[in-house]
């Protein structure tokens, strides 16, 4: 039953991976755009507006993700993958569309936050649903020995979606002012916009699709699940089965997935301090490079077995993590720069850019804000970020200046020699999600029989996913918070998670490819 | 000399003592920082949220730690007959 031609293959492939690209593209900005929509929609001072804004963040995807798959993982076992994973396809454009139509808290109050809040959860619910069906349909058009390869480009679109989600936002932001993006009705909201259009066509395209030929075998011999939920998590069987993909795989995936697509961004951009365009370009140029490997790891992964090339991206994970941040960490030190380089230029290193005053009996204090820039000779760009407090005395005659010692380095420019080694150093850790991610979708379709395949897959990956990876700067912020003294140490969670599971699944999976999904 | 099936029971117990420690972490994490400043791990809806999600979790990797010290992953399915 899974001998659809390649040139059929490649138009199911086609068409579900565009539409999953276009859902992963839909989820990502939005997360792009928080700041923006924060002042936007979730307005500071507001407590209710604070609440709403903590919910779209991790209601969305701790909560509605897993509880998606569930729902429409359900609807896929009953009534078919084709149908579902169209839906998903609709709420998700639609919602994400909405979301740039609702007018500003300035305009229309609490309702505007509280919209928001409500297509943010529809988006998470979609979300949740999508990724099974697109990996189950074409997994289940695919011959054996070729379902790792096949599966593979579905597993490009989640950081695919990511390079549309931050190409789009890119040239939007750079071909209008800074308050013209952030406006009410502003360039921010064209990334929304564009989303229809991009559904439009994904949904046309699905809508010729036939149902999976496995999916139409059953329902032709009335073997269809009745209960999906009950048969996947209430049969001991099944339910161990769930257990060990989630704990022996999905799990430590998530985290390797996490850390290396979006941590790195992060801490590059509010660590590091790299400045905003070429902190993108870094990661677009990292994304570029590394996406083929999802390829060639699916493939190999037919070829060698799923299970070693899964454990050996977390392996490298766990050993590299510290190591590939503390070089970026120290690279972009510029203090260092500074004494390296010796000939330092600035300007502006005179001009104070806010002045708060502070007065008491003795003393008018007065905290000049400065934002210096430099440029080293070796072709190094940042500011200096410094605040001097003035003492002056009432008298008049005293005057002391106290220099601040810790100033704030940003907005860091990398040297074209540097940068090149920053998008090497990403690209490695993309190469790594490659190697846990190009081959488990794969793995997940093998794992569970087809009559309840959606339901027992989508579940442990979005709990893998949007749970343990999606906590990672949630745990980073817990531990630097307490461990001050380390700027790696929120790097501990991923790694120890991803160890964990490295140990599970080298322990309990095996490495045998499943010739016969048929059954 | 352990053997694989040893291993894969002394793990079982090893996952079985993490899961509580998980929540108990969790809970003690939420006590110490709700409210002590202005990030999320101040705020005590994110806290709400991942102990009510990450506790069925804990849960979970509890009972996958007692099947595994039972010896149920032992030998893994070769076909959907045997689920």
């Amino acid at each position: 039953m899974t001998n659809t031609s390649g040139k059929g293959i490649g138009k199911v492939i086609f068409s579900s991976s565009l539409g999953t690209l276009i859902e992963w593209y839909d989820f990502y900005i939005f997360g792009m755009l928080a700041k923006t929509i924060s002042a936007e929609f979730f307005p500071e001072g507001n407590d209710t507006a604070a609440l709403l804004s903590t919910l779209a963040i991790f209601a969305a995807g701790f909560i509605v993700r897993p509880f998606g798959a569930l729902v429409f993982g359900r609807l896929g076992d009953l009534i078919g993958r084709k149908s579902t994973f169209l839906l998903t396809l609709v709420l998700m454009g639609t919602s994400t569309f909405l979301i740039g139509l609702v007018p500003g808290y300035k305009s229309i109050g609490m309702a505007a936050p509280l919209l928001v809040l409500l297509l943010r959860l529809i988006q998470g619910l979609a979300l949740g649903g999508e990724y099974g069906g697109a990996a189950t349909y074409v997994a289940e058009h695919a011959p054996a020995g070729r379902r790792g390869y096949y599966t593979s480009w579905i597993q490009t679109t989640a950081t695919l979606g990511l390079f549309v989600a931050l190409g789009v936002i890119m040239v939007v932001k750079s071909n209008m002012s800074d308050a013209d993006f952030t406006a009410e009705w502003g360039g921010w909201r064209w990334p929304f916009w564009i989303s229809i259009l991009l559904v439009g066509v994904s949904v046309y395209i699905r809508l010729k699709m036939k149902e999976s030929p496995l999916f139409s075998k059953l329902k032709a011999e009335n073997k269809t699940s009745v209960n999906p939920l009950k048969e996947s998590f209430g049969h001991r069987e099944n339910f161990k089965m769930v257990l060990l993909a989630l704990f022996g795989a999905v799990m430590g995936q998530g985290v390797i997935w996490y850390t290396g697509q979006f941590y790195a961004q992060s801490f590059l951009e509010n660590t590091v301090k790299i400045e905003f365009m070429q902190n993108r370009e870094i990661l677009l140029w990292s994304i570029a490079l590394a996406t083929p490997f999802f390829v060639v790891f699916g493939w190999l992964s037919d070829k060698v077995g799923r299970k070693w090339i899964m454990l050996t991206g977390m392996l490298l994970g766990v050993l590299l993590y510290r190591p590939i941040f503390g070089t970026m960490l120290k690279d972009a030190d510029a203090k260092a720069w500074v004494q390296q380089d010796n000939m330092v230029i600035s300007a502006d290193a005179t001009t104070i850019i806010k002045t708060d005053t502070l007065a008491n009996d003795k003393f008018i204090v007065l905290a000049n804000h400065y934002a210096i820039r430099w440029a080293t000779a070796g072709n190094t760009f940042f500011v200096e970020n410094r605040v001097d407090t003035v003492f002056r005395g009432r008298d008049v005659f005293t005057t002391s200046i106290k220099r601040d010692t810790k100033p704030i380095y940003a907005d860091k420019v990398l040297s074209p020699a540097l940068k090149w080694k920053f998008i090497f150093l990403i690209w490695l850790m993309i190469v790594f999600v490659t190697m846990v991610y190009g081959p488990i979708a794969a793995f997940l379709v093998e794992l569970f029989p087809t009559k309840i395949r959606y339901t027992s897959m989508s579940l442990p990956y979005h709990i893998g996913n949007g749970v343990f990876g999606g906590l990672v700067p949630f745990i980073a912020t817990l531990l630097s918070t307490t461990f001050v003294h380390d700027p790696l140490v929120g790097l501990w969670y991923p790694i120890g998670v991803a160890a964990l599971c490295f140990v599970i699944g080298a322990l309990y999976l095996n490495n045998r490819v499943d010739k016969n999904v048929n059954d | 000399m352990i053997n694989m099936n040893q291993l894969k029971k002394i793990m079982g117990i090893i996952c079985m003592l993490i899961a509580p420690l998980v929540v108990y972490f969790l809970i003690s994490g939420a006590v110490q920082n709700i409210g002590e400043g202005t990030k999320d791990i101040n705020k005590p809806v994110p806290w709400i949220i991942i102990i009510a999600i990450f506790t069925p979790i804990a849960v979970g990797f509890f009972i996958f730690g007692w099947y595994a010290f039972k010896g149920e992953y032992r030998q893994l399915p070769e076909s959907s007959d045997e689920i």
